[in-house]
């Protein structure tokens, strides 16, 4: 069915969410909406389920116009919604979530899955959804937990499907299948709404793109138009996707990691024996599906991980039982995966956070002293260096976006006298003007004579920066190729096929 | 300025309103639970001027009892009257240090629900230097206070190095801490060296007269130098937590636990330390209410300081200035109950509710805010409504 908004405007206190927007979406076609972080799209939709009331427009499902004001007249119009956090109960099956809030009984009150489980299965079946009803939600793996919310919408009927950033928590592979999975759905007529600030995938999939920029439609392309005229028309000014980068200078070996591995509490090796050498001057990145060790293996280089063996040199100097503090101090500059959990204090302030590590150091403390102008006078130098878009320094970090957030992470850990930096995921999630700048100064890094490490799932970013290419899988690295390395090889690598053996599917 | 005093506006309003609501909703039950105001129901205008009358007489006495009496004023010098005032500082001094321990804990991300024992182990530090020793005046007040410290602190760190080895829950070991501080000190008292000779109940010596707390306002004025001791321990946790490196950590753990891990923070030596300060704040508590008004070591030394402390923390939203003027805001209500009790027919026990209720509103600013009809009335509902995952 066809989805059409005219007018539509929103504005919370100051601030124009929406402004005006017109839209339309044809009968099975896959629609992308393309915005920076904040342009307004999450918006639009919400007020497209129900979730959010307008402030003017209109809303109108094949050619009916509809008054939406709660999330049932959405479904009842047939539109589904697919939220970027997932509305999903862990400890629940697929079949009871899918039934939540729709339940139907037997005799006694009791509650009848069966009908539901057979419902599930056939639309599994229909679109090759591969979804067993009776498994516990908790235990699948996130592209599989997608799959359960769009059949609950498929379900109830959808005919307009909104995927909100459904990309954004997915490995390659399940973002392949993915795009696979909703030109299957097109194709039987569901009309797809895509919300996305990823270029490449906006090409892949959709059949026409709208551009939104601060709450308005700036306007709208063919998936034939090339990513830089897409990013420019998203961020509004012109903006390079090719990163340049001038041929590494090798130095001194800086990092080197002997037969490394790293277990769990449960006894499980979730690291197996990794050896890699890192110079000076160079950019390894270590590519690999989410969850095959990565993260490990970071967290061990820092002293976050407790059953660690083998031996990990920095310059010479061997830190494999060293802790947190003493390997920052060695010169281990460390972004981690999440810089909302683990790189940040949301309630302390930006100043603050630019000294986490640094606090007890002069000049910001002697002894047990703190000097807070200090920190603060640093704090404006640091903000300014690294292009901080804020208020205050003294505001909590919270109050910054997410690129502003992964800066002062940058300004902090990059501040230091460092000799490698480790980058986990430092892109993730951020803004494409954003990800330039962490890209631009990851670049810097490397020329400057530190040796970087960068862990990263998105293919894209680990060609365009690496200079060499650890590819992990289950723990292990099992092949180091060269950034030249093609797509296709690379793929087949993160899917666990060792060089000089055939692939079998 | 003018921002300086309205961020200190919006920041005590929220707990004034909670107050003048409590005090408000506390005379309604004045009120009814005066015999002979409820009898008059059936005129209305008569009822109504009968319940402020009694109201107002409750509260009356209350202030009398915690602030100042004019009776007393009459017979000497105006600043006699002032008289309950110093009565219910000597109430808030161990308060407000019992109070800074549950604040200073929270601040670091732990729920000390144990202040109570801590309490408990400084007073029976303080009280055994107090009797078994003889010394300098000055000398013997500080090696009790110290003793009690040392007492309360390994006291108090054992529960956060249970939790840093462990990963035992602090609100459970506090807990069940609080009764083996109680009934150890039972069971201390029964001892030779503890119980006063020739004494039935369990009962210590009482304390030497050079190691009571010095009183400054005469010797008529039970007021002592352990309000300054508060006091001085308030500007110290409030130097810890916004000037220190130790400080800084603290709150960094409090704040974001994993954060403060991957900057290179030990988590298991923060939560060792804070319980250990903790504990000793509490401690001090203990003596100074075992040196500066009790003077010998009871069974019930403690009375409900440890759990008022909680109370205390909270409505002061932990941090220590709050703390200090939440313990003397409860110890005016506790000076003045007796007062009221007396002067009027209305029990004690009218204050624990008026305590309740403050604690009440302060827990549900939402309530309050729309009782007043206030809009963009900052925060109140952070150290009530979080906090128990540690």
């Amino acid at each position: 069915m066809s989805l059409e908004l005219r007018g539509i405007t929103k504005s919370f206190g100051p601030l124009v969410a929406n402004d005006s927007i017109d839209l339309f979406v044809a009968d099975g076609e896959i629609h992308a909406i393309l915005g920076e972080n904040g342009a307004g799209k999450s918006t639009l939709m919400n007020i497209v389920y129900g979730l959010l009331s307008p402030d003017a427009g209109t809303i109108s499902v094949g050619g009916k116009e509809l008054n939406i004001q709660t999330p049932t007249d959405a479904l009842a119009a047939g539109i589904g919604m697919v939220h970027q956090h997932f509305m999903l109960i862990p400890v629940f099956t697929v079949a009871e979530n899918i039934v939540l809030g729709h339940e139907k009984t037997r005799r006694f009150g009791l509650l009848d899955l069966e009908k539901a489980k057979e419902e599930i299965r056939r639309v599994s079946k229909e679109f090759n959804f591969d979804v067993d009803p009776d498994a516990i939600v908790e235990t699948l793996p996130v592209g599989i937990q997608q799959r359960v919310e769009i059949i609950k919408a498929l379900i109830y009927d959808a005919k307009v499907l909104i995927l909100d950033e459904p990309t954004a928590v997915l490995t390659p592979q399940e973002t392949d299948e993915l795009l696979k999975n909703m030109k299957n759905l097109r194709d039987k007529g569901t009309s797809i709404v895509f919300i996305t600030h990823k270029l490449r995938e906006v090409q892949e999939a959709a059949d026409k793109i709208t551009i939104i920029r601060r709450g308005k439609v700036v306007g709208t392309a063919l998936p034939s138009a090339s990513q830089e005229e897409l990013a420019s028309l998203m961020v509004g000014r012109p903006i390079s996707l090719d990163i340049k980068k001038k041929p590494a200078q090798l130095g001194e070996v800086v990092l080197s990691v002997k037969n490394l591995n790293v277990h769990d509490v449960r006894g499980r090796r979730l690291v197996k024996n990794i050896s890699l050498e890192l110079r000076a001057g160079e950019i390894v990145a270590v590519a690999g599906v989410q969850g095959n060790g990565q993260s490990e293996f970071a967290q061990a280089l820092l002293g976050l991980e407790e059953l660690v063996d083998g031996e990990i040199l920095l310059d010479g100097k061997n830190i494999t039982k060293a802790n947190v503090r003493e390997s920052l101090h060695a010169g281990i500059a460390y972004i981690p995966e999440s810089r909302e959990l683990d790189g940040l204090i949301a309630s302390f302030s930006i100043a603050e956070n630019l000294i986490l590590d640094l606090h007890d150091l002069e000049p910001y403390a002697k002894g047990p002293i703190m000097f807070p102008n200090v920190v603060a006078k640093e704090a404006e130098i640091r903000v300014k260096e690294f292009d901080v878009r804020l208020q205050s320094i003294q505001d909590p970090a919270s109050s910054l976006s997410g690129g502003n957030k992964q800066k002062v992470v940058l300004a902090r850990e990059l501040s230091r006298p460092v000799k490698l930096v480790v980058a986990s995921q430092p892109t993730r999630g951020l803004d494409v003007g954003s990800i330039e700048f962490v890209h631009e100064r990851i670049i810097s890094e490397r020329d400057s004579g530190r040796a970087v490490l960068l862990f990263s799932t998105e293919l894209d970013e680990v060609i365009s920066l690496a200079d060499r290419i650890a590819v992990m899988y289950a723990g292990e690295i099992i092949a180091i190729v060269p950034s030249d390395t093609s797509r296709a090889k690379l793929g087949l690598l993160m899917a666990g096929v060792r060089p000089g053996t055939k692939a079998s599917a | 300025m003018k921002s300086i005093f309205s961020k200190i506006l919006a920041k005590i309003s929220l707990p004034f309103l909670a107050f003048a609501l409590a005090i408000f909703s506390g005379g309604i039950l004045i009120a009814f639970s005066d015999r002979t105001v409820l009898p008059l129901i059936g005129s209305p205008w008569k009822f109504f001027t009968a319940a402020v009358h009694s109201a107002g007489n409750a509260y009356l006495a209350l202030f009398q009892g915690s602030i100042f009496d004019s009776n007393l004023a009459k017979n000497g010098s105006f600043l006699k009257g002032f008289y309950p005032l110093t009565e219910s500082l000597l109430i808030a001094a161990p308060l407000i240090l019992a109070g800074l321990s549950v604040a200073l804990a929270f601040k670091a991300g732990l729920f000390n629900i144990g202040a109570q024992g801590q309490f408990i182990f400084g007073a029976i530090g303080a009280s055994y230097i107090g009797f078994a020793y003889e010394l300098p005046p000055i000398l013997h007040v500080l090696l009790a206070l110290i003793t009690a410290m040392v007492f309360s602190a390994i006291w108090g760190g054992f529960v956060g190095l249970l939790k840093a080895k462990t990963g035992a829950h602090e609100v459970i070991v506090t807990i069940m801490l609080n009764y083996v501080a109680s009934f150890f000190l039972l069971w201390l008292l029964k001892t030779k060296v503890f119980l006063r000779p020739r004494a039935i109940n369990p009962l210590a010596p009482p304390v030497h007269d050079s190691a009571k707390l010095p009183q400054f306002l005469g010797s008529d004025i039970r007021l002592n130098i352990g309000i300054f001791l508060a006091l001085i321990a308030a500007y110290f946790v409030w130097w810890i937590l916004n000037r220190s490196t130790w400080g800084f950590r603290f709150r960094a753990v409090g704040a974001n636990a994993a954060a403060a891990r991957t900057a290179g923070i030990s988590v298991a030596f923060v939560t060792t330390a804070v319980m250990s300060i903790s504990g000793a704040l509490a401690g001090l508590g203990g003596a100074v209410q075992t040196l500066g008004s009790q003077f010998e070591l009871t069974p019930d030394v403690a009375g409900s300081f440890g759990f008022d402390a909680i109370t205390v923390a909270l409505l002061g939203r932990a941090n220590p200035v709050g703390t200090v003027f939440a313990a003397i805001l409860f110890g005016a209500l506790r000076a003045g109950g007796l007062t009221m009790q007396a002067n009027t027919q209305n029990p004690v026990d009218i204050v624990l509710v008026i305590q309740a209720l403050i604690v009440l509103f302060i827990s549900a600013p939402a309530l309050v805010k729309y009782i007043f009809r206030l809009k963009g009335l900052k925060g109140g509902a952070s150290v009530a409504s979080k906090g128990w995952n540690g």
